[in-house]
This record gives structure tokens, sequence and C-alpha cells, in this order.
């Protein structure tokens, strides 16, 4: 009755350009200049707009947000492997450039920030849903709407996406557990940023990475260097095909960092050294792809200054149409609770004419 | 007209709805080959294959998270819920998503999910198995909660779940599932959700119950009515939200008197919503204070003292005539 071994399992960490943006030309991901550009292009346009959100948030006039900064490369890179219109985009709140890269327009971003519920209309042909805040919930309609992908024959994929935080909840546990046993058409994005609000990843998890829990679900899990735009399409490329193809899930763990604070209404200052913080500021994803342009003769110092003001452009063009969106009737209230308004909703309609000054 | 359990009637529904419609699925733990514990799903995997009766893993937040999922993905997912007691890992899916997501997404998303399951005590179950905490339910803004209190309501009510186009909580009484059998058309019906029901008609009491409760409060209503005591009317509110006031109230404002019953215990229970309708809307006709009759507010006690909790016909008819004798 000897011991023996039942299973090995190795984990992969997935990286093909340098800081300098130098890239291993083997492990390059087949796309154009193209294609290059416009993610590049997509990372300038959601640093800068997220850069114009902090403003408009200090001025009062959005509420809090969460940031994006330094986590463009790993949900805009994943994002891209998929197909508009057809595959499915699960987001979290920490998505914004995968929002962006599927053209929901910035006016209506803003909207939904400042409060205004009518910036969550989905732009029709758009399989997106809208930003899910209780955190590894929302993985579990992934797996339904995968299900049902796989049910009516569709090749279509859905991409979920969560932080580092998210992988202790029970919910993350059952969603991985039903995408492995109904072997579903989808893709677990964890953008492993180091930091839930203040708890660093090693409070976390006892686990080395987030991409190994992924052997115990029964389907692959790889890490990438989540800052590295074109190791992180590769591998979500790979992925996407493989569950396109009938090959099932793969959690992939984008390991990158939160640059800002949790959200503008957090302070990290008060859990979080210069020392933890800095050689992060050396890897920011932008300048890096930026730097590998450079060198391949796509982009010049010119160039950069010119996407960035073009970016900065577009959003000053949402900011104005945001500010000129006309106030929400409160109505609204009523409206998208149920198909129709139930008799107690008509009733308190009927309250709240009274304090608008039309039931008087 | 074949007579039917509840058990049968709501099996009879989900075979009618999958077959009418190719977009309702069953899921849930051991609904499939095993038919449910209660055999409420005996025979759909047979007819309907895997793919539409899923035997899940065990895990009651991923059968709703996956049931809005596949509902927002175009399907009509009915999830079981072994038992109510069990559900409560659903609770957040439901609402913090199933509840709003019609709203979130501005009217592009939305979830006609069933979340099926038992409820209620009198079966002589374990812990956990025998409680009545409808009201949390109904307590959720964007969902509907139904309960039927016989075969023929709980057919017509399902049928009407399923096609409804906004997720509903279908809390089935676990007691009535064997305990009576009726008359249950073949063919397809449905019953409108937020329409109650007066199952007995009378002029000077009015009792107001749900599921498993009605009958009791039919028996009491017929004792009263044997012992010359008075003619009680008994309302079956069969949809707890939306709640249907014109009926449920209206036989209030009618007799002037009215007596609240269900297994729930009584602190922020769906009487205490029952009671502040009846102070906003009918206090002026009242003759005398409304009264209810209870569960307590501690857990369900275990097989052996269930007894004392659940309310009964005796407890019923001796409220009822403080009452009239007020």
């Amino acid at each position: 009755m000897p011991v023996t071994t039942l299973a090995q399992f190795s984990i992969e960490r997935v990286e093909v350009m340098d800081h300098e943006g130098n890239v291993d030309e083997s492990l390059m991901p087949d796309l154009s200049e193209e294609q290059i550009r416009h993610l590049y292009e997509t990372m300038v346009l959601t640093r800068q707009f997220d850069e114009r959100m902090l403003k408009l948030q200090r001025q009062g006039r959005l509420g809090t947000f969460a940031r994006v900064m330094g986590q463009e490369a790993a949900h805009i890179g994943t994002t891209y492997a998929l197909e508009k219109g057809k595959d499915w985009l699960v987001p979290a709140f920490r998505e914004t450039g995968a929002f962006i890269l599927w053209g929901t327009p910035l006016e209506s971003m803003l909207a939904v920030n400042a409060g205004d519920e009518r910036g969550q209309k989905i732009d029709e042909g758009v399989r997106v849903l809208p930003v899910s805040v209780p955190i590894a919930t929302h993985l579990l309609h992934a797996t339904g709407i995968a299900w049902a992908m796989k049910q009516k024959g569709e090749a279509s994929i859905a991409l979920t996406v969560f932080g580092d935080g998210a992988t202790s909840e029970g919910d993350f546990s059952e969603a991985m557990n039903f995408g492995g046993v109904f072997k579903l058409p989808m893709i677990f994005l964890c953008q492993n940023n180091q930091w839930a609000i203040s708890v660093p990843y090693h409070k976390q998890t006892a686990a080395a990475t987030v991409a190994q829990k992924a052997i115990a679900y029964g389907m692959p899990g790889v890490q990438v260097d989540g800052n590295d735009i074109f190791a992180v399409y590769r591998v979500a490329k790979e992925a996407a095909d493989r569950a396109r193809g009938g090959g099932g899930p793969t959690l992939i763990e984008a390991h990158t960092y939160r640059l800002s604070d949790h959200t503008t209404s957090d302070d990290a200052r008060r859990y979080r050294t210069a020392e933890d913080l800095d050689p992060w500021l050396k890897k920011d994803p932008i300048p890096r792809l930026a730097r590998y342009m450079q060198k391949q003769g796509m982009l010049d110092d010119d160039g950069v200054v010119q996407v960035r003001e073009q970016a900065i452009q577009k959003v000053a063009d949402a900011v104005k149409a945001f500010e000129e969106i006309e106030p929400a009737d409160p109505e609204r209230i009523f409206d998208n609770v149920f198909e129709e308004r139930t008799a107690n909703l008509e009733e308190q309609l009927r309250w709240l004419k009274f304090r608008t000054g039309e039931g008087r | 007209m074949a007579r039917l359990n509840m058990v049968q009637a709501i099996d009879q529904a989900l075979q009618q709805e999958m077959e009418r419609d190719e977009t309702v699925i069953v899921l849930g733990e051991d609904v499939g080959k095993d038919g449910g514990v209660f055999r409420v799903t005996e025979g759909l995997v047979e007819r309907f294959g895997e793919d539409r009766v899923i035997d899940t893993p065990l895990a009651e937040s991923a059968i709703l998270g996956f049931s809005i999922g596949a509902a927002i993905a175009g399907y009509r997912p009915v999830a079981e819920m072994q038992f109510s007691g069990f559900s409560y890992p659903a609770f957040d899916q439901m609402i913090s998503h199933a509840g709003r997501m019609r709203k979130r997404s501005q009217g592009t998303w939305t979830v006609p999910l069933v979340m099926r399951t038992p409820y209620g005590g009198g079966i002589r179950a374990l812990e956990h198995h025998s409680e009545s905490m409808e009201a949390i339910w109904a307590h959720i803004p964007g969902i509907k909660t139904v309960i039927p209190s016989d075969p023929y309501d709980a057919k017509g009510l399902l049928t009407a779940a399923i096609r409804d186009p906004d997720p509903v909580v279908f809390y089935e009484p676990k007691r009535v599932y064997r305990a009576i059998k009726m008359e249950v058309p073949e063919e397809p019906y449905d019953i409108p959700l937020g329409k109650a029901k007066i199952v007995r008609e009378g002029t000077d009491a009015t009792l107001i119950a749900w599921g498993a409760q009605v009958r009791t409060c039919k028996a009491a209503a017929e004792q009263m009515s044997e012992e010359k005591r008075g003619e009680v009317e008994v309302v079956d509110v069969r949809t707890l939200n939306p709640f249907d006031r014109d009926t449920v109230i209206g036989s209030v404002r009618k007799t002037g008197r009215a007596v609240i019953v269900s297994e729930e215990p009584p602190t922020a229970s769906f009487t205490s919503e029952i009671m502040a309708q009846i102070m906003e809307h009918a206090i002026l006709k009242l003759e005398a204070p409304a009264r209810r009759v209870t569960g307590f507010d501690t857990p369900t006690p275990l097989a052996k003292l269930e007894d004392w909790f659940l309310p009964d016909v005796d407890l019923i008819v001796r409220e009822t005539l403080k009452t009239l004798e007020f």
C-alpha cells in the first residue's frame, strides 16, 4: 500500500513586454499596428477620464467612485479578446476601461457617478451588465449567462471581472465551481491589485497566487503581468478561444496594482507606505506601451502628446454633454421596478406627487 | 377531472409550462433524477432532459445567481430551494440583484425567475425545515411573493409566476403538499398574481390567512357556524406582495372585525403589515380591535413542541370570539 502521487500542478506566469517596452517576439500576440494604437488610445482615454472624474468629484459634481488608475491594461487587454455585441461582460466596479472600449458614452458614466439612474441604460446590442457593487455576487450571473450561451448553441462567452478581495467570498467559490462542473464558456478575470481597500493580499489569502485557486475547480489558472497589455491580451485570447471551442472556463489572475485610493472616499496613506506604492508607479502600463510603440516607430513624442490631447478633448466634450442633461423626473423612481406598476406603487406615486406639488 | 394533491398540481404546472415554453428550465438540488426530496419535480428530467432539468452543485446562492444570469440571457428559470430554511444564502442574490436588475439596467435586463421553496410547520420535521419567514421576501422591492393554499391555486399561481416578467418567490406550504386532493383541471390555466380570494363568505368577522393556515381558518369558521356563534368570512391572501388591499381590507370593512392568522414570529411579520393596512384603511369601520394569531418570536420549536407554536382551530375560534364579544 504505497503512497502515490495522484496529481501534480504548476502555475505559470506570462510576461511578454518588459518595462522598457522590449517584447519577447515568440510570445507576442497577433495584433496589428492599428489594433495596438486602438488599445493605447483606449488606455489613455481611460486614464484621462479617471483623472477628470477625480477633479469633478473633488468639486462636488460627482459622487464617490472607484478609480482605475494603473489597471487599464488588465481589464482593457482582457476585454479586447472578446467580441463586442456577441460576448458578455459582467463587471464589478473597477473596469471603466472595458466600458469605454465597448463604447459606453462617457457622459452616461458621468451621469451614473453623479447619481442619475438614466446613465445606467445599456446601449442596444451591447451585452454588458451594469456595475455591480456587492463583492463577488455578480460572478454567479456570468455562470448563468455562459450556460445560456452554451445551451442556445451561440459561440458566445462571458467575461466576469473582480478583485483579489472577491476571492475570499463564498460566491467566488460557488461561481468557480459552477463554471467547472458545467464546463461553461467563460473567463474569470481577477484584477489582483493587491489591496481590498486597506487589506493587503497576504491578509486576504494564504495562497501564493490567485491563479492556483483554479486547480480546485478543475479549470486552468494562469497569472499574467497585469500591466503588460500584450501578455494580458495573449492569455485572454487563449482563454476566450478555449471557452468558445468548448474547453470550459479559465481563471486569469492579472497581477497589477491599485495606484489610486480605493475610492474617492478613501485615503490609502492611512494603511499603505510609499515604499509599497513607488515601485508600481514605475510599472505604469501606459508609458510602458508607449515605449514599445516608440521603439517600433508607431508613435513619436508628438504622437504621445496628440493622443493625450485628443483624450482630454473627448472627456471635455463628455463633461459638457453631461452638464446639459436635464434633471430627472422624480416619477422615475417608480419606473423599472416591475414591468407594470403594482397598485401599491401607484399609490406611493400619488404620495410623491403630493411632495413634488403636482398632487395638491 | 383528476383529483390531485398539491405536489402533483405543482408538478403538472411545471410540466405544462416546460412543454409550452422551451425557455423554462428547472434547477436545484436533487430536482433531476431524484425528482426533488418531496417529488415535486418527478418525471421532469425523463421528459425534458438534463439540459432543462438541472441537478446543481449544493450551493443556494449559486442556484439563484445562476438563475439571474440565465434569466438575463433569455431563460425562465424555476429554481428550487430544497427547504425555505436553506434559502437564506440566496437572499443576497434576491435582494441585491433579482429585485433591482430591471431598475439598475433601466429596463434592458430583466429577471423573470421563480424561486420555489417548501415552508411552514406541521410535519414534524428537523430544525430549519418548519419556519415561516415569508415577510423577509415580501419586504424586498422588485420581487413578488406568492403562497398557494390548495392544489388548484398552486397550479394556477405557479403558472402565472412562471409567465410573470419579474422575479417571484413561490412559498409552498409543505403541510398541504399531500394533505388534500381536489379537482384540478388538466388544461393549463393561470391565476393572476396580486389577487386575494374570499374562500368562505361571512358577515360577522374576517379571518385573514395564507398557505396552510387557510384550511385551519376555514375549519374554525365552519365550527363557529355549526355552533351558531357567527358567520365568519375567510380571505386567502394568496399574494403577499403585491398585496390585494381591495379584497382583504374590503372584507374587513364589510364585517368590521378582523383576525389575522399566520405561522410567523409576530414581530415585523406580514401580519404586522396587514395590521397597518387595517389601521390606514378600515379603522373607522371596525367594531373591535383587530387581533392576530401567530407563532412566537422564538425559533420554531422542534417537532415535540411545534403544535404549541402553530395556530390551531381552537385558538382561532377563541380569538375570533373575543372580537365578536368585544
